[in-house]
């Protein structure tokens, strides 16, 4: 890619950070997104020229997010994905974030699921593009982004409704 | 097409701004230490209008007027140089610091490492001339092309100065015409007329 970096920075910067904390939750999404932009970097003078550029930086975070969610399944104590939210803070005083029960409820989704959903509604990728991120064929990925969703208007609306209606 | 479920996630909000400055200076510094950068950049004011600083880790290899297009300039920098550039907006801090005393007629040179990769041959041997051109002090065209060894050359110098890739830091802006009137300028023949202005009243 013969263009400046910081283009794709600027331009796909964000949506990266919310394809990252789908995925990973907000905490691990802010490594997830450095990672992803060093690889990024390191790999941009290779790209070609008419390379998409965020389905690419997506195929990235992918495989930064895959080795995250491997790191944790070899931990020894399970870490909670999400941590309880205290006084609208998350972490170590990082940003409040809008909305803890979406993520617990993505968090719950079988990874598959969470990852299909993550690239086809949140990157907004079509579903062939997300069938070659995560393998498999686009009617499986398209049926796994429908379960996904199923599930999280079951698990995350009614939760939102209670708050609503309290 | 987003789904409404999932909106708190695909909506940008404020907050997401200042959180991906935050992770956009880390990259900065991380691709720093990694020696993943070709080119850092930021934008300056200054009285004759924004100014574009561009380094290598060698120095500083372009300083750029707004006329000239701030996407036009980065784009052929990534072109000639690399297209690892990175925005930081603290970086190149010298410079700004000198530039910031320089229009406010407390400095009359700039120290800082300068990256003249961008010039070559006659063009590089016209900019090491210009150096030697004091603060305040101006010379014709037809003089820098005797001292550059070329007396006949004076349109080659005339060209060399539109093609000063570091502006200000080497003073093309001292070269003016032999019958005393500025000549031309890569920043415009304001900018030119300003900095003679502003050398012959601090100096």
């Amino acid at each position: 890619m013969r263009h400046p970096f910081e283009q794709a920075v600027a331009e796909h910067g964000g949506l990266v950070l919310r394809v990252c904390r789908a995925v990973l939750g907000p905490v691990d999404a802010d490594d997830a997104w450095s990672e992803t932009f060093l690889a990024a970097l390191r790999a941009w003078p290779d790209l070609p020229d008419d390379a998409d550029v965020r389905a690419w930086l997506v195929t990235i975070a992918h495989r930064k997010a895959i080795d995250v969610i491997r790191a944790r399944q070899r931990a020894p104590v399970p870490v909670p994905t999400i941590p309880e939210p205290a006084g609208g803070q998350l972490g170590d005083g990082g940003p409040a974030l809008p909305d803890h029960d979406l993520w617990r409820a993505l968090a719950a989704l079988p990874d598959r699921q969470r990852l299909c959903v993550a690239y086809h509604h949140v990157a907004g990728l079509p579903h062939p593009e997300v069938a070659r991120i995560v393998g498999g064929t686009a009617a499986a990925a398209r049926r796994a982004s429908a379960d996904g969703i199923a599930t999280l208007r079951r698990t995350y609306l009614p939760s939102l409704e209670r708050e609503t209606h309290a | 097409m987003p789904d409404t479920v999932l909106d708190p996630l695909t909506v940008p909000t404020p907050d997401d701004e200042q959180h991906l400055d935050r992770l956009h200076g880390q990259l900065v510094r991380g691709a720093a230490e990694r020696d993943l950068v070709d080119l850092t950049y930021r934008v300056v004011d200054s009285p004759i209008g924004p100014l574009l600083l561009a380094a290598t880790p060698a120095g500083l290899v372009r300083l750029a007027f707004e006329s000239e297009g701030r996407d036009a300039v980065l784009e052929s920098l990534a072109t000639l140089i690399g297209p690892r550039v990175l925005h930081d907006p603290n970086g190149i801090a010298g410079m700004a610091e000198q530039l910031g005393e320089y229009f406010a007629g407390r400095r009359r040179a700039f120290e800082v490492p300068v990256d003249l990769r961008l010039a070559h041959g006659f063009r590089l041997d016209v900019l090491g001339q210009l150096r030697q051109i004091p603060y305040g002090a101006t010379r014709s065209y037809a003089a820098v092309a005797a001292s550059a060894g070329r007396p006949r050359a004076v349109r080659a110098v005339g060209s060399a100065c539109a093609h000063n890739p570091v502006p200000l830091v080497v003073p093309c802006h001292r070269v003016v015409r032999s019958d005393g009137t500025p000549g031309g300028y890569l920043g415009g023949p304001e900018a030119k007329a300003f900095l003679l202005r502003l050398e012959s009243t601090a100096a």
